[in-house]
């Protein structure tokens, strides 16, 4: 709280993404949100900004109206705020700079964070996921792969899990030779194995192979990994970065394998670029999301010149890659990047979702993050910029892959189990800080800050909601075997659910997912009281025996009306801009219809969710509540 | 002529088939008057029957004595036949080539087209204007149908019958009619029965570089006006092409000869330049080696989007005028038969949610563009992959289908019809077993007899076993006007026309399948549960009864 000089700033104005005025109200700072309340005579609207979410402030020079100061978040959620007066506007922005920017652990959310929740159902919150589950699900240990503990105090590699899936034929010596021989220690070890075809995908580091170092140890190990696919004599070795970024890396002692040394690997590059590329390309993609009124022209030259679908494809196909090496030759793969944190987990998360339809549920997808992102060590405090720190470590490689799987969902929309919301809800969480799932950059930092019992977990709270995040149109029956989506650029599109999230005008004003999820929700009450009276029919035609006196009268006689109205599709209309500003002979005077503010009475279906049950995460993301005037 | 005439070679054995993401199919080729078959003579898989209409340009290729034909279709489908003997696929070719160009509209297909099945209802007379004035009189009697274009010798794209302000009598009509750019005077289009409030259509005032004015044009939109309100005159060009316009006779309404009007400036292009859009964005959509860089600039660079959002924005706009500001409008751009239509229809289905069902939208198709003299045969005689030089042609009518689609992607439960509804009408207007879309004008059609002699596109298209698969499932009626979002990000390529035939639907169907079903077993939980309700109530007053004495 050292940090809040003004926790309350009276008259200040929200302004709507074109500068123009929109409400006013009170801003309030707490020790972990930025809240704002905006509030007449029928409506109370707040806003809540968690301070983590806060990526950058700005204050923009002084205006007549007041000293402006703008909030880019990193869930991309933009807020400009007008304050009345200079002095305050400078308090909020100190404050909002040091607390958007934590400098030690002990300051992040999920150290404060309560859910109500006992020590044991903390613990059982913790074990849900459970890595040990996770290889025996996939049929390890077997023939070929043994589960090792051979890291178990982070000592053969620091950044790797404590369980590693190792080829059964590598030996103590083999492992860690091929451990020092690997950048960081970051040895070849299990990422899934594919039953069907005993095929394996695997990942590393670079090897330090510099301009002509070997290692007998790390040949042996991916002859070991070879072995243990018994259907091929080959495996692939994929490079995930540029050629010339390889190339530049030997000179450094690093690069890639020599085909001359590694016998039966088929090696590959794939093209994906590294995290500075890929932060400065969000960056053009976000500054494309915030301008004013582009014309479609200006839209799309800055999508194109964002790079931003193009570095998508690149994971895209990389994935496909795999999946159709695992899948159609049976070939093992052994992926890496520089550090193989970064691109090496995107791409074999992908290839989980391509090839498992569990990955594909609400609980597979938690399992595959915890493995192949926190487990496996993607520096989440480093690439989301947990803490104060060097701002070039700072890269989306996480929303890459969020993205990549919401591509998935758009070209098979009865593939997941999962809708679009499940994925935005995952990200805003993975820089929220509010549980301690994302907290550290790897599981031995994890462990140091003692996670289990200071924080909780965030699954089971995903869990317990998830009806909300259900995909009404899943059917796994059709969709049990590899997915085998089109990577052509013309079947990429912009996410505008994600990257203009809260520019609800923008939005289609009816959801489809909803109205559906609505109706399967309705489904399992109608089954109930159709059970419920066929129950007291019997009673009736005297085949069950009835309690003593009347006849109960249906639950839900006048609960639920008879002729129950389809379900309310939250008719919001959109809004339009006044049309006398373009009016005068201006022509192309920014006329946008997407301007709007939220419609009167909109989307009912939303504001049930949010009311309903308590809801820790409403902390986090914009709520709404529309209150009758007394 | 006898089409027997231009077909050398009737019939080839041993042709295959290649379509994309479909298995390719061995058979037989027949070639009739209007119809290319292709028949695998076994049950169960189905033939090809494509009508000649629907060819918009062929290729021929040949390696040895095996010929092939690449056949691209107006629709945007592109199929592939391998022809066995070069001189079989030469002639097949030169006959395709003939019989899929013939200029003569009398032998189009729709003169021959007998129906095979029974006309219940006759859309020739579902949407008449006289039925369309009644609904107008039931609610103001400050309009009246005037036949003063019965000959449509005032105005020959007009219809015969027209509504205009009441206190205006024909002389009026006449000679506002003369200051109009091809006659066509001010007329009404919608009104809005909330606020009283109308959109007028016209074409350009002849004002010439002389500035030219007239009284009675001036007097008949005047007329619409309430006492002390003004009206906005919508003009689709921008105020450049407008000026240039003078030059040729054309021009725009002086603020000083209309002080109760405001302008504004619009920038739809012309046909042409959306012609060429249309040739490019498909262009695009077709070269599957375009790199991501490629694709986007290339989508750029054809404009297509850039057109939509334009047109819808201008349609907001209108809407704007009519619902929030209260006022009233009129829109032009040159001929009045393009932009303008665009303009007045999707500014209808904003505010009208009868728009948005199908027999109104269908009234909408009747009225803003059939009646209104939009040239459907011109403007659909060549699709975009044609090597014929350039007519007339332009994809007026696809634009203002794929902004409904843009509307439709937005409110996905305010509409009565789907996707699937679109995509059919922009096939009928390229290519046709149906008469709705021949002609170019109301008086055309009337030479035509096409109501005699053709079969009407609603007929078919209104029958329960066919409007099935047209009707959207998610359909709430929604009385609210619906403004949808013109911001870039929020219009899509239109996939399900321009990416239709390079993907597998497979997936897209079984989703639409599983949302229909989660509908549908909604509806039958809910009949059950009533009438076990019912039961419930009936058996518990029967028992009830004999306790009363």
């Amino acid at each position: 709280m050292e940090h809040i000089i003004t926790p309350k700033v009276e008259y200040v104005k929200l302004l709507d993404r074109y500068g123009k005025e929109s409400t006013i109200g009170t801003l309030y700072l707490t020790a972990t949100h930025l809240i704002y309340v905006e509030q007449d005579n029928h409506t109370r609207k707040e806003t809540w900004v968690l301070h983590h979410h806060i990526s950058s402030v700005e204050k923009l020079s002084l205006t007549v109206s007041g000293c402006p100061l703008l909030i880019h978040c990193k869930t991309f959620q933009r807020l400009h705020l007008l304050l009345p007066r200079e002095r305050d506007t400078q308090d909020v922005y100190q404050s909002l700079i040091r607390l958007c920017q934590p400098v030690s652990e002990d300051e992040l959310y999920a150290f404060l964070y309560n859910p109500n929740q006992t020590e044991a159902e903390r613990r059982d919150g913790w074990d849900l996921i459970d890595m040990a589950t996770d290889f025996s699900r996939m049929g390890l240990p077997n023939e070929f792969w043994d589960i090792s503990s051979i890291n178990s105090s982070y000592e053969l590699c620091s950044t790797y899990p404590s369980l590693l899936g190792i080829p059964k034929t590598a030996t103590v010596a083999t492992v860690t030779g091929s451990a020092k021989f690997r950048s960081r220690g970051r040895l070849p070890a299990l990422s899934y194995y594919h039953k069907d075809t005993k095929a394996a995908v695997c990942r590393c580091s670079q090897p330090l192979s510099g301009l002509s170092s070997r290692c007998v140890e790390d040949e042996q190990m991916l002859k070991c990994i070879n072995d243990a696919n018994p259907h091929c004599p080959f495996i692939y070795v994929v490079d995930t970065r540029p050629k010339l970024n390889a190339m530049a890396n030997r000179a450094a002692g690093k690069g890639y394998e020599n085909e001359e040394n590694y016998p039966n690997i088929r090696f590959h590059f794939q093209g994906i670029d590294n995290i500075h590329v890929m932060r400065s390309s969000l960056q053009k993609l976000l500054e494309l999301c915030a301008l004013r009124s582009p014309t479609m022209s200006d839209y799309l030259v800055g999508l194109e010149s964002s790079g931003w679908l193009r570095h998508i494809k690149s994971v895209m196909d990389a994935g496909v890659f795999l999946a159709k090496a695992v899948c159609d030759e049976g070939a093992s793969v052994l992926v890496h990047c520089s550090d193989g944190w970064d691109r090496t987990a995107q791409v074999c998360s992908l290839a989980c979702v391509l090839l498992d339809p569990y990955y594909r549920t609400i609980k597979g997808l938690m399992v595959l993050i915890e493995r192949e992102w926190i487990s496996f060590g993607h520096k989440f405090n480093h690439r989301c910029g947990h803490l104060e720190g060097n701002p070039k470590e700072v890269s989306p490689v996480f929303t890459q892959f969020v993205e990549c799987v919401w591509h998935l969902c758009e070209q098979f929309p009865c593939a997941f189990q999962f809708n679009e919301s499940y994925l935005l809800i995952i990200h805003d969480h993975v820089y929220a800080c509010q549980y301690g799932n994302f907290i550290g950059n790897c599981q031995r930092e994890q462990q140091e800050m003692r996670l289990r019992e200071r924080t909780f977990s965030l699954w089971p709270y995903l869990l317990q909601n998830q009806a909300e995040f259900q995909n009404p149109l899943y059917k796994r029956a059709t969709h049990n075997t590899v997915l085998r989506p089109s990577t052509l650029p013309l079947h990429f599109k912009f996410w505008c659910g994600m990257y203009n999230r809260y520019d609800k005008g923008m939005q289609p004003r009816q959801s489809v997912v909803n109205t559906l999820l609505a109706l399967t929700l309705r489904h399992t009450q109608e089954q109930k009281t159709m059970t419920e009276l066929q129950r007291q029919l019997a009673v009736v035609d005297g085949i069950l025996p009835g309690p003593i006196g009347t006849v109960s009268l249906p639950p839900d006689q006048n609960g639920c009306p008879r002729t129950t109205p389809t379900t309310s599709f939250g008719q919001s209309n959109g809004d339009c801009t006044s049309v006398s500003t373009c009016a005068g002979g201006k022509e192309d005077s920014g006329l946008e219809m997407s301007s709007q503010k939220e419609a009167e009475g909109s989307s009912a279906t939303e504001h049930e969710l949010q009311t309903k049950t308590d809801k820790p995460v409403s902390m986090v993301t914009q709520k709404e509540k529309v209150t009758e005037s007394l | 002529m006898e089409f027997a005439e231009l077909i050398k070679t009737p019939r080839v054995d041993g042709v295959v088939l290649h379509r994309p993401f479909l298995p390719t199919v061995e058979g037989t080729l027949c070639l009739t008057g209007h119809h290319l078959i292709l028949s695998s003579r076994q049950d169960n898989t189905e033939e090809l029957w494509l009508l000649h209409a629907n060819i918009d340009a062929i290729e021929k290729r040949f390696i040895g004595s095996l010929g092939t034909i690449i056949v691209k279709c107006k629709d945007l489908r592109i199929i592939q036949l391998d022809i066995p003997g070069m001189e079989e696929c030469l002639n097949i070719a030169n006959s395709i080539e003939a019989l899929s160009t013939l200029d003569s509209v009398s032998l189009m297909y729709p003169f021959f087209y007998r129906p095979m099945f029974e006309v219940i209802e006759d859309g020739w007379n579902l949407f008449l204007p006289e039925e369309a004035f009644k609904e107008l009189e039931s609610m103001t009697d400050e309009w009246r149908l005037s036949e003063v274009n019965k000959d449509f010798s005032i105005c020959p794209s007009y219809p015969a019958l027209v509504t205009v302000p009441k206190d205006i009598d024909d002389d009026s009509l006449c000679k506002a009619a003369t200051f109009r750019h091809g006659g066509r005077f001010p007329v009404l289009s919608y009104y809005h029965k909330k606020n009283g409030m109308v959109i007028m259509r016209a074409s350009q005032p002849l004002t010439g570089t002389s500035g030219r004015r007239c009284k009675e044009d001036e007097k008949l939109i005047n007329a619409t006006l309430r006492a002390g309100k003004r009206g906005y005159i919508i003009d689709t060009r921008t105020i450049a092409v407008a000026q240039q316009a003078k030059a040729r006779g054309g021009g725009f309404e002086q603020e000083a000869n209309y002080p109760q009007w405001r302008r504004i400036h619009k920038a739809i292009e012309r046909t042409n330049i959306l012609q060429e859009s249309l040739i490019k964005i498909v262009e695009a959509c077709n070269d599957h080696s375009n790199s991501m860089d490629r694709w986007l600039s290339k989508l750029e660079a054809s404009n297509w989007q850039s057109q939509v959002k334009e047109i819808l924005t201008t349609a907001c706009l209108a809407a704007q005028c009519i619902d929030r500001e209260g006022a009233s409008v009129l829109v032009h751009g040159t001929e009045g038969t393009d932009s303008t239509l665009q303009v007045t229809s999707l500014a209808q289905i904003i505010l009208e949610p009868a728009c948005r069902t199908v027999r109104g939208f269908q009234a909408l198709v009747e009225r803003e563009w059939l009646q209104a003299g939009h040239p459907f045969q011109q403007r659909c005689a060549q699709s975009a992959y044609s090597n014929e030089k350039l007519r007339s042609e332009a994809p007026v009518f696809l634009l203002f289908l794929d902004c409904v689609w843009q509307i439709l992607r937005q409110f996905p439960c305010s509409f009565q019809f789907n996707e699937h509804f679109l995509v059919m009408l922009f096939e009928h207007t390229y290519a046709s077993q149906f008469g709705t879309f021949l002609g170019t004008t109301a008086a055309e059609r009337v030479k035509l007899k096409l109501s005699q002699k053709t079969v009407s596109l609603w007929s078919w298209v209104n029958r329960p076993q066919e409007l099935e698969r047209f009707l959207n499932p998610l359909y709430e009626p929604n009385s609210l006007v619906i403004w949808p979002s013109v911001a870039p990000q929020s219009l899509l390529l239109w996939e399900g026309v321009f990416l239709r035939w390079n993907r597998s639907t497979k997936c897209l169907d079984e989703a639409y399948e599983e949302m229909v079903h989660i509908i549908e077993y909604n509806k039958e939980l809910q009949l059950k549960v009533n009438s076990l309700r019912r039961q419930l109530a009936e058996l518990e007053t029967e028992d009830a009864l004999p306790q009363t004495p």
